[in-house]
């Protein structure tokens, strides 16, 4: 059987990555994001990238580390407010940007995976959003097309992993992962605990390891973007 | 007197009820779980993936993978649930949410809101804005009446991008209460800031507003 397990982020990228790719990515701020496989993408120098993600990271972390090396050529994503680099190159046209829902961008990967190539939603109808797009009337509202994503590659972060590639999340650090984890033609998924296969309660599992190409074990940091605590 | 900030949270509390499944925005409509009434269950959904959201964490229970929308660190009260984004959409865009409140920039006669982006300065999104206007059941806006310039926020039409098209059915001010009226498609005034004048809000009100003879104070203790 083949062993998806890989030794280091690196390994579990190799022959995956070549310039031009797209590339959709878990995580919502720097919560549940693949921090190891972003530093790995990073250091194997691959340029032009079409990232889905609906964050772009912090400048010192997560995605911002992309960004800086001027690796990636367009973000799709909801919302990029954290980002001073980001900024920069948007503004100076470096950085093409495309600006989808949150709520569309979840479901355009959901239905990518599930091999819907469009669907209707109301999001966006009369605004920027819908521009373009064909619209139509189900029920005597207006709904806007919007298309599935298949990325070439998709890079999630989970909790724990069993050998066949099964996952589970943990708390808020689910987010974008489970859909994003179905969109891609290949899917590397970083974790924080490799168990036995059977150890995992099959009703329990978040995404089925059909979805998992590789695994990796990571020692992660797992920086918190807004420490906010009541005193006591 | 204008309404402070907690007064206008306080206002906007008065829309929840018992059971309801609520989404809060960032800002002043984060203030309102503050103010949820005694032996009221409210049901707080992050759109991140969480539902029962609860109180900031004491320094030992910061948990960096449970976070709000906002991305501070949080936690779950008894009976909370956590999804994925898609899920989490599901519930928002399916109308399974009864309450958004939401900030806004711009919000006009008819409806419109316009809170994610001002074209030439920074822009940073929309986030979950534009599936909360267009799938919760009900969404109201906490705002200031005036911007930090003096200028009216009510227009007849929005100047900035659209998050919606007809999607406010309520806005509290730090000056009134205005409340849209389907049949009219115009915002009425429900009620004044106690000490406003209807004079006040009809003058720094750009858009075209139904004002009736006598419009009461909130009170607001």
């Amino acid at each position: 059987m083949i062993d998806k397990v890989h030794p280091s982020a690196t390994s579990a990228l190799e022959g995956l990555l070549e310039s031009g790719m797209s590339i959709a990515v878990g995580g919502f701020g720097l919560c549940g994001i693949p921090e190891q496989l972003i530093i790995a993408l990073r250091d194997s120098g691959v340029r032009d990238l079409t990232v889905f993600s609906n964050n772009a990271g912090v400048d010192d972390w997560g995605l911002g580390l992309l960004l800086q090396t001027r690796q990636i050529r367009k973000m799709v994503s909801s919302y990029v407010g954290e980002n001073a680099e980001f900024e920069r190159q948007f503004m100076a046209g470096e950085l093409e940007v495309e600006f989808n829902p949150q709520g569309t961008l979840a479901e355009r990967m959901r239905a990518g995976g599930a091999g819907i190539a469009a669907f209707y939603v109301r999001t966006g109808v009369g605004t920027a959003v819908a521009e373009g797009k064909p619209t139509a009337e189900f029920d005597g509202e207006t709904y806007v097309l919007e298309r599935g994503i298949r990325a070439d590659l998709a890079m999630v972060k989970a909790w724990k992993a069993d050998r066949a590639g099964n996952l589970i999340y943990r708390k808020t650090a689910r987010n974008f992962n489970p859909p994003a984890a179905t969109c891609g033609r290949v899917c590397v998924a970083e974790v924080e605990e490799i168990v036995p296969t059977g150890s995992l309660d099959p009703d329990s599992i978040h995404t089925p390891g059909i979805f998992v190409d590789r695994i990796v074990a990571t020692r992660s940091e797992k920086r918190i973007e807004q420490r906010t605590i009541t005193p006591g | 007197m204008p309404l402070d900030r907690n007064q206008l949270a306080r206002l906007a509390a008065r829309e929840l009820r018992d059971g309801f499944y609520v989404n809060l925005g960032i800002g002043i409509p984060t203030l309102v779980a503050n103010h949820v009434p005694p032996g009221m269950t409210v049901w707080l959904q992050s759109e991140n993936g969480l539902l029962g959201m609860g109180p900031f964490p004491t320094d030992a229970e910061v948990d960096a993978d449970l976070i709000n929308a906002g991305k501070q660190t949080v936690t779950g009260v008894s009976g909370h649930s956590f999804f994925s984004s898609s899920d989490s959409f599901g519930m928002i865009r399916g109308g399974h949410i009864d309450l958004a409140i939401l900030g806004a920039m711009e919000v006009s006669q008819e409806g419109d809101l316009a809170n994610w982006m001002i074209p030439g300065k920074m822009i940073k999104g929309m986030g979950g804005a534009m599936d909360l206007v267009a799938g919760v059941r009900r969404r109201v806006v906490v705002m200031e009446h005036c911007n930090k310039k003096g200028e009216p926020k009510i227009l007849p039409r929005c100047t900035l991008p659209l998050t919606g098209l007809r999607c406010i059915d309520l806005v509290i001010t730090d000056l009134c209460v205005l409340e849209m009226d389907d049949s009219r498609r115009r915002f009425v005034l429900k009620e004044r800031a106690p000490g406003v004048s209807t004079e006040e809000i009809r003058e720094k009100t750009a858009a075209e507003i139904v004002i009736p003879g006598d419009v009461p104070e909130a009170i607001v203790d």
